[in-house]
């Protein structure tokens, strides 16, 4: 009855790690306090991508109050691949990155209409738009390779 | 051996014999043992084999470049990884969409504005031509044409991409 007593103890307090593994949650388990019993889902999910060993080098490797942050950023990116398996997360970035130059071009289109309205509207001085100097003071930079150019070109 | 006589570059790391029909050599050739290494790092050799596996061969190489970049976006960033620049450009796209509203309502602003009146001008000021042209009600003026056809501009972009860090409540 102790012994059945003690087992029950173990395996209710393993995270979702452990409990994967079948192999005893020690207190100082790197994985507990991201991966909980009550969401063996969430790991499984992380582990079809990531290697547990992995995970855990990576997260020995980062301070303490980074870990759960990294963690949810691996779950992201695990969720993202098993929605598409090609091309994971990258194709969201692809996404962005043609979002961001067609909003561009319509911005320059329209400041372009802005700047020919203004010009030939008499009795307006051109002045320097709302728009443009929103433009200059949050200007658009991004350094960020855009993965769809560098693969299909 | 792959597709030459050298093993692949995963088999090269992992050290083992490279089949000839091992399913990373088409994709870690011998040169290039960086990429394998990377990937290996962050995903584990026997994670990236059955995802080549689960995958037709056509789409195997696009896969495996996803998975570099991945790797690499991870190593640069070990915290956030890819994560992190999806946010980034999110807030990027969000900033271009407000500054793209502002310019329309600009637009829309100066095309609202009244036409400016000319100066009363007496008729014994004018010469023949003008008063004759003034009295038959011709109009040179522009300011009521429409927007210049040439500018044609669609409302932002709508697509439903979710912003990593609001979903789900990720950073409580």
């Amino acid at each position: 009855m102790h012994r059945f007593h003690k087992l029950d103890k173990m395996t209710s307090t393993r995270c979702a790690v452990c409990k994967y593994f079948r192999r005893r949650c020690p207190p100082d388990c790197i994985f507990a306090p991201y991966f909980p019993n009550d969401n063996p889902q969430r790991f499984t999910c992380v582990h079809r991508f990531y290697g547990a060993s992995n995970i855990g080098k990576m997260l020995e490797e980062m301070p303490v109050q980074l870990r759960a942050d990294a963690v949810e950023s691996l779950y992201y990116e695990a969720k993202c691949r098993i929605q598409d398996p090609v091309y994971g997360c990258v194709g969201i970035i692809t996404s962005l990155h043609r979002q961001i130059q067609i909003a561009q071009s319509q911005l320059a289109k329209a400041q372009a209409e802005i700047s020919f309205l203004d010009a030939n509207f008499v009795g307006v001085e051109p002045t320097s738009s709302l728009s443009e100097s929103l433009v200059q003071q949050n200007g658009v930079e991004h350094d960020l390779d855009d993965p769809f150019s560098t693969w299909f070109y | 051996m792959g597709s030459g006589s050298s093993p692949c570059a995963s088999c090269k790391l992992l050290r083992r014999r490279c089949a000839k029909d091992c399913i990373f050599a088409p994709y870690f050739p011998p040169d290039d043992p960086h990429k394998f290494a990377i990937v290996h790092k962050v995903f584990g050799a026997s994670n990236v084999s059955k995802m080549l596996q689960e995958l037709p061969v056509h789409q195997r190489g696009d896969a495996v470049s996803s998975l570099v970049y991945e790797a690499n976006a991870r190593m640069r960033d070990p915290v956030y990884g890819c994560v992190g620049a999806i946010s980034y450009l999110q807030n990027q796209v969000s900033q271009l969409q407000m500054q793209l509203a502002v310019a329309q309502a600009e637009i829309l602003c100066i095309q609202m504005q009244p036409e400016p009146e000319l100066p009363a001008i007496h008729p014994s000021m004018m010469d023949c031509d003008t008063k004759s042209l003034v009295l038959s009600g011709g109009n040179t003026g522009n300011f009521g044409d429409p927007m210049p056809q040439f500018l044609s501009y669609t409302s932002s972009n709508n697509n439903a991409i979710q912003d990593p860090l609001k979903r789900e409540s990720l950073w409580t």
